[in-house]
């Protein structure tokens, strides 16, 4: 990954006093923010690669449960029954699919791409800043991430393959090592994994708090910050909150796994048939325990954790609708009150995920108005991005259809869920294909499709040049439509009774109609999962041979837009620009130009207005 | 203490700076011109804090829910832990006497008393060791009851923090050897000290969450 940052970037740095370090301490264990943006950026598309590959196997089996597949039983012996005879997927591999499909998604791609990669590319470019606060921090980060990839990885290779207990890893089947097969050394690798994950993720934290309280430039008041700096900010801080759940859950989880303690085991657990006893042989091993406990820990982590996901996302759309609008962002106030109270609600609402684990009727009352109540900044959002569109001369550009999709799978994504906020409906849908839809279209659908708009709208920042506009473009519309494709028929089959885990549904009288929309929904899927070759001919044909990118080609306002594209280290070669203006002058009637940036000071006739008011108008 | 992540950084970052590129001879984070609210370590210092007491958070979440089960048994603590109480505490204000000579413009007496910190902090992590085998003696294991297994598990992550803690602490003495803190200059000093009385505000809790409530 690291050659890829070298080649483009080369010929800025060969300029610069710093040209003389190292191959190896520049790009590899660098502490430029950009270099580790990157790396974090890269990194996450390669797990991407292989989570998508994952999810290209559980629908080949949802549409065709029984089906012999000669070719995918050479590649994956371990997974399909070649000793039988045929190549029909087992039941246990299956469920190391979903398992690893969620778990490297929501954590190694689409929490680090948005946020550990464009944010460390981001941050100290708006806020003004040469680097961040704690650059070896910064570097130790990225390496700790790698690492937790390759624990990731390689526990596809131990023992009887990764684990298979869920994304949410549940005991008991996460605690029992005999459970099942995927229970054993898998399980060990994906705790191991995931602290070094959130150990990465804190360090990240940290520097994304301490570079955008301490190091924005003089000017740079909170409102004035772009969208996308707000969300990191907030996201940042939700992870530092959140996570920490997680990681004295997995300690406990690994206490009980192999030093028989018995924090979430039960009294009473029967194995294969076999009473799990303890020592003495006349009781049980485990006593007492409570795995609802690990719900509660772990959805307090994994609220938070679904809007770190999204709220980057949300970000960047403001940002680049924005731009292509060539109009102010409407409400900018409210964006940033809707930001803070998505985040705020995000940390009340965990119970939602648990509506079917018996909780008390009342509590489940609180937690489902809590979650509701997360539809209002979220449709403050919606409305502001609508307004801001009415009436534009929009621009469609790559970025802008990005970031349109977001807004559309918001809106189509956040219905379904003000569904399954409510207790009743979620006792119903729990556990179906409906959720699945639901979550892959609002979390991941938007988070990715704001991925994709950041890449190509920041790109020049990343590596000097444009990525090919019409490459662009058909990925989006193939993307976009395959997406849909793929998700929104799930809905139906959710309602219909389809479990989102099974792995064969057909066993079931009642699903067996289902089969012709699962296959719809499997060659819409294979579609998308294709369609991504587009992205990664265009990324790296781009990286290595796209046009040269001006200073600001989007005509944007932003500081990350008044220094060279690619930025040099140190991020501006004179001194760090002043910030002057909120960063969404766009179209403002008293200047002859239609977009007046960040840095550019106020007029004579603003002045005056200034005086007149006083001083406390100090944005826009 | 809050007021001390309030306080302006002694030595403010050069303001509005035309020096280029970052500052190579500087401490790498190129820092040029921005407004410096507070110092950004001691500012992350807390944060982390903030961050690990989170964590902690999560534990007394599951202890609290946990002691409810029937199977509860209480664990009765070992006398010594209340001496390695008084060890850690003893550490803490070792600590501040070398902080009050260094202000006393003194900074030949900080060493001793630094010494006499990290010394009660290894003794601390003894003493924690040793309750631990009293324990076992007397037939206490992690995996008997839950009691015990939080006791274990909890001390057992504050006595791994002390550790580290300890390595810190090697690092300040060295410098405190060199006479690199002055009254002006002691951020290094000042955030260990944060870090360390953390701690030995976090065992206290710890104590008080085990065997008061």
């Amino acid at each position: 990954m690291t050659d890829m940052a070298h080649a483009p970037e080369a010929h800025a740095a060969e300029a610069h006093a710093h040209a003389e370090e190292a191959f190896i301490w520049k790009y590899v264990f660098s502490k430029n923010h950009r270099v580790i943006g990157i790396q974090y950026y890269v990194t996450a598309m390669v797990m991407a690669l292989v989570a998508g590959l994952l999810a290209m196997l559980i629908r080949l089996q949802l549409a065709w449960p029984q089906r012999d597949w000669g070719v995918l039983a050479k590649l994956f012996p371990m997974g399909y029954d070649v000793g039988g005879g045929f190549g029909v997927m087992r039941p246990e591999f299956y469920a190391m699919l979903f398992t690893m499909h969620g778990t490297i998604m929501v954590f190694f791609v689409l929490s680090t791409a948005p946020v550990s990669g464009f944010g460390n590319i981001l941050i100290p470019l708006q806020a003004g800043a040469r680097d961040m606060a704690f650059p070896f921090l910064n570097g130790l980060s990225y390496w700790t991430f790698f690492v937790g990839c390759v624990v990731i990885l390689s526990s596809f290779f131990v023992g009887a393959g990764a684990a298979a207990g869920g994304w949410t890893a549940y005991p008991p089947l996460s605690a029992l090592k005999g459970a099942v097969p995927g229970s054993e050394t898998g399980q060990t690798f994906w705790i191991i994994g995931m602290v070094f994950f959130i150990a990465s993720f804190t360090m990240g934290g940290l520097n994304f708090v301490t570079t955008i309280i301490n190091l924005r430039t003089k000017g740079l008041t909170p409102l004035r910050m772009p969208m996308t700096l707000w969300a990191m900010f907030l996201v940042a801080v939700l992870g530092l909150l959140a996570f920490p759940a997680l990681v004295a859950a997995c300690l406990m989880l690994i206490f009980d796994r192999h030093f028989g303690t018995s924090f979430f085991l039960p009294t009473g657990l029967v194995l294969n048939n076999v009473p799990l006893l303890g020592p003495d042989g006349k009781t049980f091993l485990h006593q007492g325990g409570s795995p609802l406990l690990w719900q509660h820990l772990f959805w307090f982590l994994g609220h938070p954790e679904v809007y770190i996901l999204m709220l980057p996302a949300l970000g960047f759309t403001s940002d680049i609708l924005v731009t292509f609008a060539r109009k102010p962002l409407f409400g900018y106030k409210s964006m940033v009150g809707a930001l803070w109270a998505i985040a705020g609600l995000s940390f009340i609402v965990w119970g939602h995920h648990m509506f079917v684990s018996g909780m008390n009727p009342y509590l489940g009352m609180a937690f489902a108005v809590g979650t509701i109540l997360i539809a209002v900044p979220s449709a403050v959002k919606v409305f502001n991005w609508l307004a801001t569109l009415r009436g534009a001369r929009i621009r469609f550009n790559t970025p802008m259809l990005w970031a349109v999709g977001v807004v559309s799978l918001f809106i189509s994504g956040g219905l379904s869920g003000v569904w399954l906020a409510q207790s009743a409906p979620d006792i119903q849908l729990h556990d179906t294909m409906f959720v699945a839809a639901h979550f892959h279209l609002i979390m991941a659908g938007a988070a990715l499709f704001g991925v994709f708009g950041a890449t190509s709208y920041w790109f020049p920042k990343m590596f000097g040049r444009m990525m090919n506009d019409t490459l662009g473009k058909a990925h989006f519309w193939f993307t976009f439509v395959t997406y849909y494709g793929t998700f929104f028929p799930m809905h139906y089959i959710g309602i219909a009774g389809h479990l989102r885990r099974i792995y064969d549904p057909y066993q079931y009288e009642f699903l067996k109609p289902l089969q012709p929309i699962n296959q719809l929904i499997t060659i819409s899927a294979l579609i998308l999962g294709s369609s991504q070759i587009l992205f990664f001919v265009n990324f790296f044909w781009s990286a290595f041979a796209g046009k040269k990118a001006t200073e600001n080609p989007w005509q944007a306002n932003g500081l990350e837009w008044t220094t060279a594209s690619p930025p040099p280290h140190g991020n501006w070669p004179g001194p760090i620009p002043e910030v002057h203006r909120w960063p969404y002058e766009y179209a403002n009637p008293d200047f002859p130009k239609d977009h007046v940036m960040q840095h550019e000071p106020l007029t004579a006739a603003e002045m005056e207005v200034k005086a007149a008011e006083g001083p406390s108008r100090h944005e826009h | 203490m809050s007021t001390e992540v309030l306080r302006k950084p002694s030595r403010p970052g050069p303001h509005r700076g035309g020096e280029g590129g970052g500052e190579p001879g500087g401490d790498g984070n190129g820092r040029g011109g921005p407004e410096v609210f507070f110092d950004p370590g001691r500012f992350g210092l807390w944060l982390f804090l903030a961050t690990l007491s989170m964590m902690f958070v999560g534990f007394t979440s599951a202890y609290m829910v946990r002691r409810l089960a029937p199977d509860w048994t209480p664990l009765r603590p070992p006398g010594l832990l209340w001496i390695n109480t008084a060890v850690l505490l003893l550490s803490s204000a070792t600590l501040e006497a070398a902080r009050r000579r260094l202000r006393g413009w003194n900074p030949a007496g900080v060493s001793p008393w630094l010494t006499a910190t990290g010394a009660l902090g290894a003794l601390f992590v003894a003493g924690q060791l040793a309750a631990w085998r009293v324990l076992a003696a007397r037939g206490y294991f992690l995996s008997g009851s839950p009691h015990n297994s939080f006791f274990y598990m909890l001390s057992g992550i504050h006595g791994l923090h002390l550790l580290v803690g300890l390595v810190w602490f090697a690092v300040v003495l060295v410098k405190a050897r060199r006479l690199a803190y002055t009254p002006g200059e002691a951020d290094g000093l000042g955030m260990f000290a944060t870090y360390w009385h953390f701690l030995t505000g976090l065992w206290i809790y710890l104590l008080l969450l085990l065997f008061v409530l």
